[in-house]
């Protein structure tokens, strides 16, 4: 959906995104990345089902929650790429670590 | 301003005043209800809706367990099932000391007659509550225990009452009741309704309601507060409290979690707002993630206060005035009322239509209370 | 940690710096927190690093001169506290912080909240598919990733926000598809009547027309009204119907939209400041004195988070807050306060005397505020018009009530982005104005927190 301007520089880094890898650049928005990848949306919503995509990139409206190197509900537009990312689009209602669901 | 004759006015559009709103209508009588507000303001739609018979108090035990008979078909009462749902309820004990004290309590509840309550071992507690830290190593499980959503059962409670004949009025604050032709004219800023009969649901407000009639009711205020988080996939069924601190855990019917127990904010009954104490909440939180570490990292949405009413004894006044004859009290439930309100309502009923009921309520009337301010 | 300084400062943006320069100068312990890796809030954003690669240019000379406010800020002395969230204020007033996983409490006797506008919430059929964002996060993805949309791209709405982005985007290289220009076309006339007043502001007026030059050669759609995002799982088309009753459709993978921008009070509400209804501005506003003091003694607002003004009003407010603060705290005499605050007033009032003409010219049409029934209002649990309109007519009169009711407000956000059309729907529904009807409560957390870092609160000292 979207597209760089320029070559990195902050440096280099690849993340993946559902096990994709995808080149980035360190120190920006993981936002941005999600929206550079296919498909670009963030996370399924937990009530309606439907994918949603970042869409304020300020904070505000919580759409680009996703689950990065194992944490759930991160806001990525408010996270800085790192090498070596792992970023998993969340899908629903996000899980407790380490337990059994019902 | 017009008056209005009814058989009985409700003071308060809480849970209580409209279970017994309720309950009184269907015997065929007219009904008013007066809400300061609007209907659930204060304590009922800040309420983690805990279904619970574990751990009461024996003196409001009997009304309990028919409470959750009522539960279980609730729907066929007020024509919703309210969110509820029967994963059972879960004190557990930490440590020997605390085991000890939850089999005195199995004790005494199975020397009165019940059943219900159940000790259980770690290894049906871990597969009851496969979450919890493994440090927890004994419960008092009660299966036919749950929680509902407290939303939806206002809603419904509302519109039972409403399609019952009940009028209820939002908006509208009770300034005075004084009697009038040997009826009670009961006086909002708006208007007068008068009845032989009126109830007094108004909950944290009730004991101000009470002295408008006569009766000095002590009566305290507690405003409680609660967390509630993001959704999570299910994976916690019973709610969850300890024996050995201020806990009660669970997760709804949309995913989300709700931590209580009890830990206070800061009351202001007269702007009718509470503001949360942080630093005690945290507290809370920190209990949470001690006996349930996966839930560390789940982001809090939401923290707040309800304001309730809390009596010395910490069980409610459901039961006629002691000197104000067609004055029944129906408050101070101590954050405990959630599953009382579809029988606490058919006690009032009792008492609106027959003057007399067959629950067993003698230790829940106002006397005791008033006798223990006078004693002091 | 936790500290007592003399002013805390929430915002790192052009009023946040200008307060914190004026506040050290004049002698105080400042403190200013922000969420950002580096000042210059959202116009400035990242200016640091463009300025450092030589791309500041790019976005245009109000940006490029934002650098030299950063710089000065920088060595102000103010203790500046970046990737800080405040999820909490209290009367007294107490700030509560996170940065990371630490959590802390600030204090002082003076606040300054200068965290500044967000976009209008702009509710259509469709606006939750992937592929329909703002065109203020189009901005921060060409300031912090230095990404553009990598198919030429449809612009639905109005304002000097979209005029500039268009610009700055085909500065960068990037292709306008088209736009749908949703100004009612009927305020151009009543805009008239604020041309003289808006000359005080030429240099503005001669900028923004020069933006709007640039438009030749753009396909603009005038007088759209209604808009609907269609797609399957992300946007495929947008359908729109313009004031003249005439349908289009037109296909596009991206579609940015923008209908001004509102000031940000979460936090001015957080602390029962007093708040007015900007019928012109379509928003609430926080009630402020001549130094920017709220209805709470001590809380102060600068830029546009007390009214819609642009960075170089926002600048003179910081400073007069500044003034302000120093004077309510005793450090300056009222005359002094008065005298150092003069310059900056005048350079406020010339700044804001364009206002009139653009709020005139970009009052929001009422489809913005007054959704379709069956347009998602609440994002966060997926609650439409309908529903809200439902519950006002089934007798919930308060914004508390029926957030209750419907959910609306209770998602992750916090109500930010439904609050406010939430009690317009209320307000139509019943009848009400937007004053009566007023905003459900904020509690906290004011920013999402965890669990864990809840409960290390109870480590911080306080």
């Amino acid at each position: 959906m979207f597209r760089k301007l320029y070559e990195s520089d902050r440096g280099k880094a690849t993340v993946t995104i559902d096990g994709v890898a995808i080149e980035a650049e360190v120190g920006e928005p993981v936002a941005a990345v999600i929206l550079r990848s296919e498909p670009a949306h963030a996370r399924i919503h937990p009530v309606s089902d439907q994918p949603r995509a970042p869409y304020c990139m300020m904070g505000v409206c919580q759409d680009c929650l996703a689950v990065v190197d194992g944490v759930a509900s991160t806001q990525t537009c408010r996270t800085a790429v790192r090498d070596g990312m792992v970023i998993q689009r969340q899908r629903g209602a996000r899980s407790i670590s380490n337990v059994p669901t019902v | 301003m017009s008056s209005h004759d009814f058989d009985v006015v409700v003071i308060g559009g809480g849970l209580h005043g409209l279970s017994a709103a309720l309950h009184i209508a269907r015997e065929g009588r007219s009904v008013v209800v007066l809400e300061r507000a609007w209907v659930g303001r204060h304590a009922s739609g800040a309420s983690a809706a805990g279904v619970r018979t574990l751990g009461r108090d024996p003196a409001e035990l009997a009304l309990s367990l028919e409470a959750r008979h009522m539960w279980h078909a609730i729907a066929e009462l007020v024509g919703d099932d309210c969110g509820f749902h029967s994963h059972g309820q879960v004190r557990i004990a930490e440590s020997e000391a605390e085991i000890e004290k939850l089999e005195r309590r199995v004790a005494l509840i199975q020397g009165l007659g019940y059943r219900h309550e159940e000790l259980v071992d770690r290894v049906e507690l871990r597969r009851l509550v496969p979450a919890l830290a493994p440090h927890c190593m004994a419960a008092i499980v009660v299966r036919e225990d749950g929680a509902a959503d407290p939303h939806r059962t206002i809603i419904a409670f509302r519109r039972s009452a409403e399609a019952a004949g009940v009028v209820i009025h939002e908006g509208q604050g009770v300034v005075a009741i004084e009697q009038r032709a040997g009826r009670w004219a009961v006086r909002t800023s708006a208007d007068a309704y008068v009845a032989p009969v009126v109830v007094n649901a108004a909950g944290a407000w009730a004991a101000r309601i009470a002295a408008m009639v006569g009766d000095d009711i002590p009566l305290g205020t507690k405003t409680s507060m609660m967390i509630v988080t993001e959704r999570v996939e299910p994976f916690l069924g019973p709610v969850v409290t300890a024996a050995g601190r201020a806990l009660s855990f669970k997760q709804t019917d949309k995913g989300t979690l709700l931590v209580g127990g009890g830990r206070q904010g800061i009351p202001d009954l007269d702007r009718e707002t509470s503001t949360v104490n942080l630093q005690e909440i945290a507290a809370s939180a920190r209990t949470v993630c001690e006996l349930f570490p996966g839930v560390s990292d789940v982001r809090v949405a939401r923290v707040w206060a309800g304001l309730e009413a809390i009596t010395t004894d910490m069980v409610p006044v459901i039961g006629p005035s002691p000197q104000a004859a067609g004055i029944i009290h129906v408050f101070g439930f101590s954050g405990h009322g959630f599953q009382l309100v579809p029988v606490a309502g058919a006690v009032v009923a009792d008492f609106a239509v027959r003057g007399r009921t067959d629950r067993e309520v003698g230790a829940l009337q106002a006397q005791r209370l008033m006798v223990q301010r006078a004693a002091a | 940690m936790s500290r007592q300084f003399d002013a805390l400062i929430l915002g790192a943006g052009p009023a946040g710096m200008s307060a914190a320069i004026r506040a050290r100068a004049l002698g105080l312990e400042v403190a200013v927190v922000d969420e950002q890796p580096a000042p210059g809030g959202q116009i400035w954003r990242d200016i640091e690093r463009s300025t450092a690669h030589g791309r500041s240019a790019a976005l245009g000379s109000d940006y490029a001169a934002g650098a030299e406010v950063v710089a000065a800020f920088r060595s102000s002395g103010a203790t500046y506290l970046a990737e800080t969230t405040v999820w909490q204020v209290e009367p007294g007033y107490r700030v509560y912080i996170r940065r990371g996983n630490e959590m802390s409490i600030l204090s002082a006797k003076t606040l300054l909240i200068a965290t500044g506008a967000m976009e209008r919430p702009v509710p259509f059929p469709g606006w939750t598919l992937p592929g329909v964002m703002t065109v203020g996060a189009a901005q921060i993805l060409l300031k912090s990733a230095g990404q553009v949309p990598d198919v030429p791209v449809w612009i639905a709405g109005n304002g000097p926000l979209m005029l500039l982005y268009v610009n700055q985007l085909l500065d960068a290289g990037g292709q306008v598809a088209g736009i749908l220009d949703t100004a009612v076309r009927a305020n151009r006339w009543a805009a008239v009547f604020h041309l003289a007043s808006a000359l005080a502001s030429w240099d503005e007026l001669v900028k923004g027309i020069r933006w709007v030059s640039r438009l030749r050669g753009i396909p603009v759609v005038r007088g759209v009204r209604d808009i609907e995002a269609v797609g399957e799982s992300k946007l495929e088309a947008v359908r729109y119907r313009t004031e003249n009753d005439i349908d289009g459709a037109v296909t596009t993978g991206i579609l940015l939209v923008h209908e001004g921008v509102i000031p940000d009070i979460h936090l001015s509400l957080a602390l029962d400041c007093r708040h007015d209804w900007n019928e012109v501005q379509q928003c609430f506003v926080p009630t402020l004195d001549e130094w920017g003091q709220t209805s709470m003694g001590g809380v102060f607002v600068a830029g546009d988070g007390g009214g819609i003004g642009g960075a170089r009003a926002a600048g003179a407010a910081g400073e007069i807050a500044a003034y302000g603060m120093a004077r309510v705290l005793g450090r300056l005499t009222g005359t002094a306060a008065g005298a150092g605050a003069a310059a900056p007033r005048r350079l406020r009032a010339r700044a804001l005397a364009i206002r009139p003409l653009l709020d005139t010219l970009h009052c929001a049409r009422r489809q913005v505020t007054a959704p379709a029934d069956k347009t998602v209002v609440c994002r966060c649990e997926d609650i439409t018009a309908g529903t809200i309109r439902a519950a006002a007519k089934a007798g919930a009169r308060d914004p508390n009530q029926v957030k209750a009711i419907t959910r609306c407000g209770m998602g992750p956000c916090l109500g930010r982005q439904c609050g406010a059309i939430a009690s317009r729907i209320i307000a139509e529904t019943l009848g009400r104005s937007m004053v009566e009807t007023g905003l459900s409560r904020v509690r906290p957390p004011l920013r999402p927190i965890t669990m864990a870092q809840l409960a290390a609160l109870g480590d911080s000292k306080t």
